[in-house]
């Protein structure tokens, strides 16, 4: 298919866990990412979820390039990238961007939000002077600041137009593909509306296609064509945004919509939620068969021993469970 | 003598357990003088959950950590005000009283449960300690106590789990260990602020689960600090709302989402996509930025972003009142 933008192709990122100062001795190894396969289309959102620490973060970076992957292939419109050199990947990375979730640490307290805005454009183009002054004015407008804004520093602003800083210094190299990583977790939840309706009028006026991680799963249902659910390391559901949400298929994707609290206590009084039992295991010492087994309220015998690989059970929705 | 059971034990259900009344704790910084209470006045009954919601920096926190006088001087003063707790007001009485209600008929527990914990000390040893200092344990009699709270809020294995250190336990274990330490004494009143943020959702399910489960069964009276209001939606039957400081709408959570009346509480339940509704096209966001507490418009606070603003609003702050049964605004707008 030609309207894939991106494409993972079983991507693993391993790191190690080192023992001793001197003579560094390799004692395991989290697995944050394991053997990952997915895509991504032109000018669509995946949603990515799941819970802290199950490896969306690493998934962004390895996707970018930020951090190589131990194992597996990046492809984008058709380009591996992990076996790309520095100087070629430089150059690809324009196309690539990534907002952070805090927007308090992610920006350089000693820049002007002009400065950080125009940083990129620096980097990669050639603009300078009072032409590229126009444009960071004009990258702030698209993000709803004042450009005479453009002379404060970030602790000027509120968290809200930090998180705009950080979008308009994404935008000005015109990436195609964005990695917003839980943009708005911490934002008030009366401006977090804001950015995400901002996002969506600029997916459509630029043709941006992104990866949205979040927490928030009534946020990713909102803003999302397809979503992914991760566990532990790995994928174990991608579909369709109405199909997964209405007709989940992996018990952990089930648990997870059903532990979502509704803000209405009248359909709260009534509605049926799993509460799972235990703790997700150690990323350093995974469970034999499927990671989710120890948790899972439906798992039969053969959960203990056999790794479920992710099968396509219904066009485009795919399903990594014994039982699906 | 003719009072059926049943109606006095529904009006001891009733009892106040709290009232703070005019709660005013100001920040004095070299920017300005931050009112980050200022006024804030409820009713807590016995054994009940009171939900306080508000976005960041509207004053949750230093209004709960106020009641139990943990405000850092200076900067920090309770400028005015009373909180009369089972009689009397925890504003006044010396500092050894009120050390005595802290840990044991108050309890606390927050967001951050990896940095309230000694790393340096085992998980049995820091509870134990508690229960030494607040319930006059011996160290032998502590050890199996520690065992038996942990059972409670549902560690596994908890004889072995004694002797594990914080940074061996995830997240929502450390944060079932503070639970376990907050309701260890008992506590009349147990201040939750926070206590599911850093977490996500299965977890969080089960942490709120315990919480409501012992509390229940203990009797004791919740204030569950929280930003999500799916979270107060689910676990709360009477809810706060604060706005820079001041309160803005109380009254039974049921009735407060069928009928907010304070154009913030309805901004706030508009702003947010919901599960179990079609998605929407389009978010209804609260326009505007967040309040700059130093730099407050005379009158309302939340005049600059609201869509329902008078002229009045800018000369004077509406006060509390009532719109419904148990139901308090303020707001000079009639809204219903
Ligand atoms: N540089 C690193 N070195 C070692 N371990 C790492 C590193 N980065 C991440 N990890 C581990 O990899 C796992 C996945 O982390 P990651 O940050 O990707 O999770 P996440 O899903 O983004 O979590 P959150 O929702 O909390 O942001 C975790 O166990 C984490 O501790
Ligand atoms: N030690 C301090 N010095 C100066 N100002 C303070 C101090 N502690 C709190 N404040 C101010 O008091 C106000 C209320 O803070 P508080 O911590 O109660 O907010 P909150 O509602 O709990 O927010 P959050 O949801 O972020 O926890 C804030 O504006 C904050 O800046
Ligand atoms: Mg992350
Ligand atoms: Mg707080």
């Amino acid at each position: 298919m030609n309207d894939i933008l991106i494409e993972a192709k079983n991507l693993s990122m391993f790191f190690p866990i080192t023992k001793g100062i001197i003579r560094q001795r390799r004692i395991a190894e989290i697995k944050a990412v394991d053997d990952v396969s997915f895509f991504v289309r032109k000018g669509e959102t995946l949603g990515l979820v799941g819970e802290s620490g199950c490896g969306k973060t690493t998934l962004g970076r390895c996707l970018m390039q930020l951090i190589r992957p131990s194992s597996g292939e990046v492809y984008l419109e058709g380009e591996n990238l992990c076996n790309m050199e520095a100087e070629q990947l430089r150059l690809i990375r324009q196309k690539m961007q990534i907002i952070f979730q805090d927007p308090f640490d992610s920006l350089d307290p000693r820049m002007t939000a002009g400065e950080i805005v125009a940083e990129p454009l620096r980097v990669h183009t050639k603009i300078r002077g009072n032409e590229l002054k126009e444009k960071v004015a004009g990258l702030l407008r698209v993000v709803g600041l004042d450009s005479s804004m453009a002379s404060r520093y970030p602790h000027q602003f509120s968290g809200g137009q930090r998180q705009r800083l950080g979008i308009a210094r994404a935008l000005s190299i015109r990436p195609k593909f964005i990695v917003c990583d839980e943009p708005i977790s911490a934002l008030d939840v009366s401006i977090q509306a804001q950015i995400i309706n901002l996002l969506e009028d600029l997916q459509s006026e630029f043709d941006l296609t992104y990866l949205f991680i979040a927490h928030d799963l009534s946020v990713v249902r909102h803003l999302s064509h397809r979503v992914a659910v991760m566990y532990l390391g790995k994928i174990v559901e991608i579909a369709n945004r109405d199909a997964l949400y209405r007709v989940a298929k992996h018990p952990y994707t089930v648990a997870l919509l059903s532990a979502v609290p509704i803000p209405d206590p009248v359909v709260e009084a009534t509605r049926e939620r799993i509460i799972l039992k235990g703790e997700p295991p150690s990323p350093i010492a995974l469970p034999p068969g499927c990671n989710f087994h120890p948790r899972c309220p439906i798992g039969i015998e053969a959960c203990r021993e056999e790794i479920p690989s992710l099968r396509e059970i219904e066009r485009g929705h795919w399903v990594a469970c014994h039982l699906a | 003598m003719n009072c059926p059971y049943g109606v006095r034990r529904e009006s001891q259900k009733n009892m106040s357990l709290l009232q703070v009344r005019d709660l005013k704790t100001y920040f004095y910084t070299d920017a300005g003088v931050i009112k980050a209470v200022d006024r804030v006045s409820y009713d807590l009954k016995e054994g009940e959950t009171l939900g306080l919601v508000g976005e960041s920096g509207c004053g949750k926190s230093v209004g709960a950590l106020s009641i139990l006088r943990l405000i850092p001087n200076p900067p920090g003063k309770i400028v005015g005000g009373e909180a009369i707790f089972e009689g009397k007001d925890l504003l006044r009485i010396s500092e050894d009283e009120i050390r005595q209600i802290r840990g044991n008929r108050i309890a606390m527990i927050f967001q951050e449960p990896m940095t309230s914990l000694n790393p340096v000390l085992t998980i049995g040893l820091q509870i134990a300690e508690a229960l030494e200092l607040h319930r006059g344990f011996d160290k032998k009699g502590a050890r199996g106590e520690v065992a038996r709270l942990l059972r409670m809020v549902g560690i596994p294995d908890a004889e072995r789990r004694i002797n594990d250190y914080p940074h061996q336990f995830s997240g929502g274990m450390c944060q079932r260990v503070m639970i376990a330490m907050g309701l260890s004494c008992n506590p009349k009143l147990l201040i939750a602020d926070e206590p599911t943020t850093a977490v996500d959702v299965t977890i969080q399910a089960q942490l709120l689960e315990v919480i409501k489960e012992l509390t229940s069964r203990l009797g004791t009276a919740v204030i569950l600090i929280t930003h999500n209001l799916g979270v107060v939606a689910r676990h709360v039957n009477r809810m706060a709302v604060m706005y820079a400081g001041r309160m803005v709408e109380v009254g039974p959570s049921v009735e407060v989402y069928a009928h907010p009346r304070h154009p913030y509480t309805i901004g706030l339940l508009a702003s947010v996509p919901r599960l179990d509704q079609p998605r929407k096209e389009r978010l209804v966001p609260i326009d505007g930025q967040p309040p700059d507490l130093i730099h407050l418009p005379p009158g309302c606070p939340f005049l600059p972003r609201c869509s329902r603003r008078m002229e009045r609003c800018s000369v004077e702050g509406p006060e509390l009142r009532e719109v419904g049964r148990d139901h308090m605004v303020s707001c000079w707008a009639d809204i219903d």
